[in-house]
């Protein structure tokens, strides 16, 4: 039979041809991606990963909106020059959350995986506002627009959808979405209930200025917070370790 | 020159054949025209965008023209917009001359495909500048986009099928086989990479499904084969059908496209995972990203050669033809890209080369002289054939829109290059005390004067676009020709 095989067999039939096709382009992205979901070790068991604070999830999504992606990364790699410059290379976990991921693949501007509480919230405003009034080199557009208030009447419903597509948040975390995401804006409230739903997450008053919440408080709040969660100091290497 | 595969010569055996059916040819001359549009509209915004990585004031301080939100633009413009009206353009061409059979749907399909196609670019482009993204590199359209583009390609698929199986020739032609993977696979990954949930139906915003780094490993099997099945199967397609024509020569190897159509298939759908080295992804998925990326080295260059071989007898066509000196040199870069890119799949490599911009330059050698020139050179044959011009308005005005490309692109690469192992080096440089030597700012610094000849190669090579775009229109715009002034039929170069 075998002996007998000539291709043209498949190039007189379009219908054999088109599926051995798709048998032959389905084997790889099987064999790359069914495992990663199957196999436990692909995401570390680390403590602190914790779903976004409405404000945080209301700043990443204007992350992804400005195409911060296209200049900068969020991963930092194993090699030693990055753990100097960024920090402990990144988790696998600490992304755990994020749809999607934001890995990046150029870095125009520097890794922001651990960008979280290097500078502070007045620096990130001013960069923002005017990038080059505080690193004078830097190529970054300015995103002074982000002084308008932030549109969150609908944070609850992006709170459902991730809930939908697996992110541990609960039913007071969807309820409450709106008051705490004022509640981590706006310092001088009582932040007792933000806090026992998110954790360390920090309130701060991000833009310091008066008024409404704005995209810059979430933008800046996302940013304050990227690589935090996992305290490295209580992580052993054996822990973290892929098997 | 195997297999009997030989072209027949105008008034052989085809003419003895019942009269071709009437083609249906009008949405393929519009996509002609909209893939020249698109062609200019794309490196145009990719000008913006260099220019913006030079001058950063050039942002404008606005929203909908700052880089973030015009590099995509930029992508889709001439990956999508461009390369994608090509696609159409040529398949539509060539399915139905090798089969000798009217489209499938007739004019009412190919009018649909036209402008369902236009409008994916246009609700793609207007989300981008809008904001609307679903943040993930080449697969930036939101859901809304992503339905309407699903089903443009489902129909797609049914008038490229449908026009082979009405074929009178037996064989299907192997440039065919390569249209039909890359519709088939394309589908695959546009269903698979775009598994989002929106937050109702009256939003624009969805959040994707899988998270993480099964979500990295998962847009990357897009990312890539995006590269391997939009970028090279369709346009290899192109070369299969385009070459022989220009050179009026058969495929040099009937075996040989065999074996480059499935072993091209099989291995390029694993390289995925090279883009995520020593990231979170763990080393076992990594790492066959890297093995299977050195393996494609053979396909590709097996089908370079057997490109570039179909010019045996022929080159000195070279010399007189500038049309298929965009097609030779295409084949060129194809043949330098895919070697650079199983280098740089190296793990060793990589960690030099990766988030650099000797990525940016590799693709652009890709982009620019691969898929740019291929289709340059198609349109400058096929324009002539579909408006029954003799030839193109002007011979001189090719010329000079190949080495101003050609120009463009040398200075384009090079820069780039020069400008990705630079910051490579200076990210891992270290002092004589063991300090990191460079700060990151003194690197972005460093990369000014590189950006501004990548800019320059870049006008080099959309003002050869804009040669090209004048050059089409005066041909369009010529007195039409007698019909006897035709190319031979399509059918002459079918196999076998």
């Amino acid at each position: 039979m075998l002996k007998r095989f000539s291709h043209a067999i498949i190039e007189r039939n379009v219908i054999l041809l088109g599926v051995l096709t798709l048998i032959t382009v389905s084997i790889g992205g099987l064999v790359q991606i069914v495992p990663l979901f199957a196999v436990e070790t692909t995401i570390e068991r680390v403590e602190g990963v914790r779903p976004y604070t409405p404000l945080e999830l209301m700043g990443r999504n204007i992350y992804m909106r400005e195409g911060c992606y296209n200049c900068h990364s969020q991963m930092v790699r194993p090699l030693r020059d990055e753990a100097e410059r960024y920090g402990h290379y990144s988790l696998a976990a600490e992304s755990m959350y994020d749809h999607p991921f934001q890995w990046g693949s150029k870095r125009t501007g520097p890794d922001l995986a651990r960008v979280g509480g290097r500078y502070s919230d007045s620096w990130h405003v001013l960069h923002l506002r005017d990038p080059r009034s505080v690193v004078p080199e830097s190529i970054m557009p300015a995103y002074g627009f982000l002084d308008r208030p932030l549109r969150y009447d609908d944070v609850a419903d992006h709170l459902r959808t991730l809930r939908a597509v697996g992110v541990p948040y609960t039913e007071a975390m969807i309820a409450s979405a709106v008051a705490d995401l004022e509640a981590q804006a706006r310092p001088e409230r009582d932040g007792t209930a933000f806090a026992g739903r998110y954790g360390r997450a920090r309130q701060a008053n991000f833009d310091e200025e008066d008024g409404p919440v704005t995209e810059m408080d979430a933008l800046v709040a996302y940013l304050q917070m990227l690589g935090t969660l996992v305290r490295f100091g209580d992580v052993t290497p054996d822990r973290v370790r892929q098997q | 020159m195997m297999d009997g595969n030989v072209a027949e010569r105008p008034g052989g055996v085809a003419e003895a054949r019942p009269a071709a059916p009437e083609y249906v040819d009008g949405p393929i001359r519009a996509f002609a025209i909209a893939t020249v549009f698109w062609g200019v509209v794309g490196f145009l915004v990719g000008v913006v965008a260099a220019s913006q990585l030079a001058w950063p004031q050039l942002n404008l301080g606005l929203e909908w023209t700052s880089f973030g939100r015009i590099r995509p633009l930029h992508t889709s413009a001439v990956i999508f917009a461009f390369g994608g009206c090509a696609l159409f353009c040529t398949t539509l061409y060539v399915v139905q001359r090798t089969c000798r059979a009217r489209l499938f749907g007739g004019e009412p399909m190919g009018w649909f495909l036209f402008w369902g196609y236009q409008l994916f670019i246009l609700l793609a482009a207007s989300g981008y500048v809008l904001g609307y993204t679903q943040g993930r590199e080449y697969a930036e359209p939101e859901w809304y986009t992503d339905l309407w583009l699903t089903l443009v390609w489902v129909i797609y698929l049914v008038a490229f099928v449908g026009t082979v199986i009405r074929r009178e020739e037996p064989h299907i032609y192997v440039a065919n086989w390569f249209f039909l993977a890359f519709i088939i696979t394309v589908a695959m990954l546009h269903l698979g990479n775009n598994i989002a949930l929106p937050i109702d139906l009256l939003h624009a915003k969805s959040y994707s499904v899988p998270s993480g780094v099964q979500d990295a490993m998962i847009q990357w099997w897009y990312g890539h084969n995006a590269v391997g099945f939009f970028l090279t199967a369709g346009f290899l397609g192109i070369m299969y059908y385009f070459i022989p024509k220009q050179a009026d020569r058969p495929i040099y190897s009937y075996r040989l496209s065999i074996v480059h159509f499935w072993s091209l298939v099989f291995l390029y759908i694993w390289a995925g995972p090279h883009h995520l080295h020593y990231t979170a992804l763990p080393d076992w998925a990594s790492t066959l990203g890297m093995v299977f990326s050195i393996m494609l080295w053979m396909p590709s260059w097996g089908g370079a050669i057997n490109g570039l071989m179909t010019l045996s007898g022929a080159w000195d066509k070279l010399r007189t033809d500038p049309a298929l000196r965009f097609s030779v040199a295409a084949v060129g870069f194809y043949a330098m890209a895919t070697f650079e890119g199983p280098v740089m799949s190296i793990r060793a490599v990589n960690s030099l080369s990766h988030y650099t911009d000797w990525t940016i330059g590799h693709v652009h050698s890709g982009a620019l002289g691969w898929n740019g020139f291929i289709t340059f050179g198609a349109l400058y044959w096929l324009i002539p054939v579909l408006w029954q011009r003799r030839a193109m308005w002007s011979t001189r005005l090719i010329s000079w829109h190949f080495w101003l490309a050609t120009l463009g692109i040398v200075l384009y690469i090079t820069a780039m290059w020069v400008a990705g192992i630079m910051q490579g080096l200076m990210w891992r440089a270290y002092d004589a005390n063991g300090f990191l030597q460079y700060s990151f700012v003194e690197g972005v610094a460093a990369m000014h004067p590189y950006y501004v000849i990548r800019l320059l190669g870049g006008l080099l090579y959309l003002g050869g676009a804009l040669l090209m775009a004048f050059n089409v229109w005066r041909t369009i715009a010529a007195a039409p020709q007698p019909a006897a002034a035709m190319p031979a039929p399509a059918a002459a170069v079918a196999a076998e």
